[in-house]
């Protein structure tokens, strides 16, 4: 079987428009979230990591009538538009198209959207966006809740194996609005405050946006300084409930046995793991009971929510692109807004910026509907 | 991909009639599609009390497993993968959370609706009652991707990811829906190709 | 309060989507969760908004609702004292 690679990637988030500024943030403990107070999206003050829309406006103006897209088809063309530049990637049949998102432009239901409601249908997002950038494929639309983001990588490296495509441009995006955030608000799970995955005194998420792209190629000529192969992929889910995760952490426990089964390495090779973490109660302990049946326990771990929020169906991908950043420049960072276990089980929560040989990383993710996502990625040092 | 995979059944639900392989199984002159599909779970002589919970894009799916997975065991660890794909994701839903919050003065989001504001929910709520421990995805396209499903069904089962792939199109918009579903298995008489496909879900 | 608490079952029966339940088979003593009607988390969230919704009830805390949802007899009291 032929390698397959994620090379050249973009974010777009609170904090920054393109990798380097995101990771510089990171790395230097910066966190997105906010106190926001706007009744158009909440009655009350909430917390969120939102993007500037004076500055989307302003980056987008270069390109497009600022007015004639939405907040996140401008976020996921500038962001996807910056890989196709980097990569130079011919944008001909062999080049797959994903789009990961749960939901879309759903904001354009709303009676004050200047938008029809027509484009609230994921298709018509996905033909926007091909249609600024001349890509020739209609997108594959993944809309698999909160494991969207890194089950399009899987899906991504599917399609490659298949034969039908040499490469695949991914991009994921989600935006805050007020059907998110009252959904979840309705669930009771959103946090009073900037969201603190696996502490002790986390009282549930924080909601934030971002679009996420990267190129999935098989050809060793596209490859980026920080590429990184795709090793092992599953997805499986719960059959448990639809909006709590399993006690046992099955679906999750059975979809990185899958991947290690295909990556065909060991548990000790894995160098750091790159977590969910929503900070509710039930996913941060059912991730640590699935971590430690997977004898995963001791293996440096971090939630990246804690900078973004839970940026939905961009989160597996952005954080995919933050562990390849980790891998490349051999630097652990810490898991911001932890102070102290507040998980029965013991797990190694990175708690300070360090600097380390990483080869492997092991990216995980688990939603609404049962479902949960691991893949394997391994450093490129052929460059 | 040298393998040659099977369409071991299929089952359509739609235009008020419900087949398998190709017999109608039920037909109904309903008033509404939540009657419609009422009437289908009756007709199964079904019992399972969370059904009517669930938004008329779960039930659709839900119903459609019930047809193609009836002869299996629900308690042995099978490994089928579910892959579903629509054209209005869960727009009929997401539109009446939407209603629960539209007007401020009468805000009351619904966590009961808000949850169904997924597609993949439908995966999840067979994953359930089949107790399917396996790969699943769900996809949105305009039409119905015979080309992309049948590639991914494939790679699926030539990279032993899964025994069988339990794949479909369940669709509802408003009072519109269209549901397609079928199993490729290793074994069966209907060849699993593009064109297969195709032929079964137009005709 | 019979009144109430017949009101209260025929709304859990319909908010709850309880096709298959009729109003004899709910007990005033019945609990509504685990054994009793077998409602899961989703419900309690569900009534949560129900109390707010139809008796102006607003539920701080999500646990309380443990308590208040424990049977018709239970919430009904709760209703009577608190309600707007």
């Amino acid at each position: 079987m032929k390698q397959i690679f994620i090379t050249y990637n973009n974010i777009i988030s609170s904090l920054g428009f393109d990798t380097i500024s995101n990771i510089e943030n990171v790395s230097n403990g910066v966190s997105g979230i906010k106190k926001i107070d706007d009744d158009n999206l909440l009655q009350q003050p909430f917390y969120s990591s939102l993007i500037d829309t004076v500055k989307l406006d302003v980056a987008f103006q270069n390109i497009g009538d600022i007015t004639a897209y939405t907040r996140l088809e401008k976020m996921m063309i500038l962001s996807l538009k910056d890989v196709i530049s980097q990569s130079n990637i011919p944008l001909d049949a062999k080049t797959g198209f994903i789009i990961s998102t749960t939901k879309g432009n759903v904001d354009t239901l709303d009676e004050n959207s200047s938008f029809p409601k027509e484009r609230a249908y994921l298709s018509e997002l996905g033909k926007q966006i091909q249609q600024f950038l001349s890509i020739q494929n209609e997108a594959v639309i993944v809309s698999n809740a909160c494991v969207s983001g890194v089950m399009a990588v899987s899906i991504s490296k599917r399609m490659i194996e298949s034969k039908l495509y040499e490469h695949v441009l991914i991009v994921s995006g989600d935006v805050v609005s007020e059907f998110i955030l009252s959904g979840f608000q309705s669930f009771q799970a959103l946090s009073d405050a900037p969201c603190k995955p696996f502490s002790k005194n986390r009282t549930g998420i924080t909601i934030g946006e971002a679009a996420a792209s990267v190129l999935v190629t098989s050809n060793e000529n596209y490859l980026s300084k920080d590429a990184v192969q795709i090793l092992g992929d599953a997805s499986h889910n719960d059959a448990n409930h639809i909006s709590g995760p399993s006690r046992t952490g099955e679906g999750l426990v059975r979809s990185m046995k899958s991947a290690f089964k295909e990556a065909n390495i060991e548990t000790q090779q894995i160098d750091y793991v790159s977590l969910h973490g929503t900070a509710t109660n039930y996913n941060d302990e059912m991730e640590a009971i699935a971590l430690n049946r997977m004898h995963l326990e001791k293996v440096p771990v971090n939630s990246l929510k804690g900078y973004y929020g839970h940026t939905l169906g961009a989160s597996g991908l952005l954080e995919t692109i933050v562990g390849m950043q980790s891998l490349y420049n051999n630097c652990l960072y810490p898991s911001y807004g932890f102070d102290e276990l507040g998980v029965s089980q013991s797990i190694n929560i990175i708690e300070k910026t360090k600097k380390k040989e990483l080869t492997v990383f092991l990216k995980t993710a688990s939603g609404f509907g049962g479902s949960n996502t691991a893949v394997i990625f391994k450093k490129n040092k052929n460059k | 991909m040298d393998t040659q995979y099977y369409i071991k059944s299929y089952c359509k639900i739609k235009e008020a009639h419900v087949t398998f392989n190709n017999n109608i199984v039920f037909e109904d002159d309903a008033k509404d599609l939540k009657s419609f599909l009422k009437n289908i779970y009756k007709h199964l002589a079904l019992k399972y009390a969370k059904f009517f919970k669930m938004d008329n894009l779960s039930k659709l799916a839900f119903l459609g497993a019930e047809l193609l997975l009836q002869d299996d065991e629900k308690d042995t660890d099978r490994d089928i993968a579910i892959v579903l794909s629509n054209r209005a994701s869960s727009l009929e839903t997401d539109r009446k959370h939407q209603e629960a919050i539209q007007d401020k003065e009468k805000y009351y989001p619904s966590p009961a609706i808000f949850v169904y504001t997924l597609p993949n929910i439908a995966v999840g709520e067979i994953s359930i009652r089949h107790q399917l421990k396996s790969e699943n995805a769900f996809f949105v396209f305009d039409t119905f991707n015979a080309e992309f499903l049948c590639n991914y069904a494939t790679v699926l089962l030539e990279k032993n990811k899964a025994e069988s792939v339990l794949c479909g199109w369940v669709d509802v918009d408003g009072e519109n829906y269209d549901g397609f579903m079928y199993l490729v298995s290793r074994k069966g008489k209907i060849k699993h190709t593009i064109k297969e496909l195709t032929n079964l879900y137009q005709n | 309060m019979e009144e109430l608490k017949l009101e209260l079952k025929n709304k859990i029966i319909e908010n709850l989507n309880l096709e298959d339940v009729s109003i004899d088979e709910i007990g005033d003593n019945d609990p509504l969760f685990g054994d009793g009607l077998g409602l899961d988390s989703i419900d309690a969230l569900e009534l949560i908004v129900m109390l707010d919704k139809d008796y102006g009830i607003k539920l701080l805390d999500p646990k309380e609702g443990k308590k208040i949802f424990e049977s018709i007899e239970v919430m009904a009291t709760y209703i009577a004292e608190h309600r707007k």
